[in-house]
């Protein structure tokens, strides 16, 4: 049996190789639903389900399926769960689809599942497929929440508004406004804002990647040096 | 793990038949959500049509259900989909879905029209104007929208009817005349084919009753 290093799934699927940050990939539902966090929480949380949903299902057929059509096969499951989820909200989500409901038709068109599940679900086992896509979903949700976060912030001054349509109302309490009197930089909310802060993220994750890398092996330098 | 062998899997009807097989699953899945959800999606279509009613008619001025009749009319090549409000019988208002072109796409317009022909309530449902300078046309970014409540052909008159810059009484906003522009006509011309055509709307024509 082949041994599953599920710490290394996480860890690699949240930060290491995480599908904007580090992929490049789903970057037009990214940059079309982030003029808010809310907005970015509630597709990202959506695309996690699908993930979750997709990789369980195809790790279960993935023993029938054939060279010649598993694509076509992973795009018909795909494009089922999508169209399951969007229903499911529209009758049980209604303020919140009301505002996704444009994107969310679109996750099917979101290359970071069918990927996951290409490369991952039909090679590997229920758990480890299901652990990869809920993972691989979850840095797509971080990397829509801090994209969003950050542009909601300098281009409205607010973050999380209206929280409380897509999680309920007991969260209110985090809605904020830091800068009331601040009007908003309409640039940053623009889809070319979207790009410039996207950049300026990355680059702050490559800042932050080298700081780390460079950090541990100063502590074991110091380590040598004491003992 | 091998259920199927290698060998069978390499026939021509294999795939094929697994295509076939996973289709029939997830059409019988999707047919089973979309029953499931038929229902309340329609029960909450509703409930946002019965919410954009009460904001732009106030509940005394009729007793029907106007949300049970939906009619069509094509008026000059535009289209409206609209309501009756009736009290007693008899139309006392009617609720008017229509467009009109805007900066970037269509400006989509509820239109309420009192019988006698003033405005009791006109909403944005739907645009695609540029945020931050266009949608200030929403009631959620700004109280312009409210500025329509009670006016008519007659109040102000055709003059009236334009943004400040063109001479008229409404405000344009600041990087953005296109849009209230396009708000404004819209507005203005619904109440014309109101005007123009108010047996058919409020039913007081026999032959389009009977019709």
């Amino acid at each position: 049996m082949q041994q599953y290093d599920y710490k290394e799934i996480v860890k690699s699927n949240l930060w290491k190789n995480n599908v904007v940050f580090a992929q490049m990939l789903a970057l037009c539902p990214l940059l079309a639903v982030t003029s808010g966090a809310t907005n970015g929480l509630g597709l990202g949380l959506i695309t996690t389900a699908v993930m979750f949903f997709s990789s369980l299902l195809i790790s279960l057929i993935r023993s029938f399926l054939t060279p010649q059509v598993r694509i076509p096969i992973f795009i018909l499951l795909i494009a089922s769960l999508v169209t399951i989820a969007d229903l499911a909200m529209n009758a049980w989500l209604h303020e919140l689809h009301k505002v996704l409901g444009l994107f969310i038709p679109l996750i099917v068109t979101n290359c970071a599942i069918l990927g996951r599940a290409e490369s991952y679900a039909s090679k590997n086992p229920c758990l480890p497929a299901v652990v990869d896509g809920l993972t691989t979903g979850l840095g797509f949700t971080l990397a829509l929440v801090i994209l969003g976060g950050c542009r909601e912030l300098l281009g409205s001054g607010t973050l999380f508004a209206n929280a409380s349509l897509l999680l309920g109302s007991a969260f209110s309490v985090i809605e904020l406004a830091p800068f009331p009197e601040y009007k908003g930089l309409l640039l940053i909310i623009l889809p070319s804002g979207g790009f410039i802060m996207l950049g300026l993220i990355l680059s702050g994750k490559r800042v932050l990647e080298q700081w780390f890398s460079k950090k541990p092996a100063k502590i074991i330098a110091n380590e040598f040096s004491c003992h | 793990m091998k259920l199927i062998s290698e060998k069978s899997k390499q026939t021509l009807a294999y795939p094929a038949l697994l295509m076939g097989i996973v289709a029939l699953i997830v059409c019988s899945l999707l047919l089973l959500m979309n029953n499931l959800t038929a229902q309340p999606i329609a029960a909450r279509q509703r409930e946002d049509l019965t919410k954009l009613l009460d904001q732009v008619l106030p509940a005394s001025t009729y007793d029907n259900q106007p949300l049970d009749e939906k009619y069509q009319v094509t008026i000059e090549g535009q289209n409206f989909a609209f309501y009756r409000a009736k009290l007693q019988g008899k139309v006392t208002a009617i609720v008017l879905f229509t467009q009109s072109a805007g900066y970037s796409g269509d400006i989509s317009l509820l239109v309420a029209i009192t019988a006698d022909g003033a405005l009791s309530g006109v909403r944005v449902l739907s645009h695609t104007e540029t945020p931050g300078l266009g949608d200030k046309i929403e009631l959620a970014k700004s109280d312009w929208i409210l500025g329509f409540n009670g006016l008519s052909l007659s109040n102000p008159d055709k003059t009236g009817w334009a943004v400040k810059k063109d001479g008229g009484q409404f405000d344009a906003f600041t990087g953005a005349t296109i849009t209230p522009r396009a708000v404004v006509k819209g507005i203005y011309s619904t109440l014309e084919q109101f005007k123009n055509n108010q047996d058919f709307f409020l039913q007081t024509d026999k032959a389009a009753n009977g019709s």
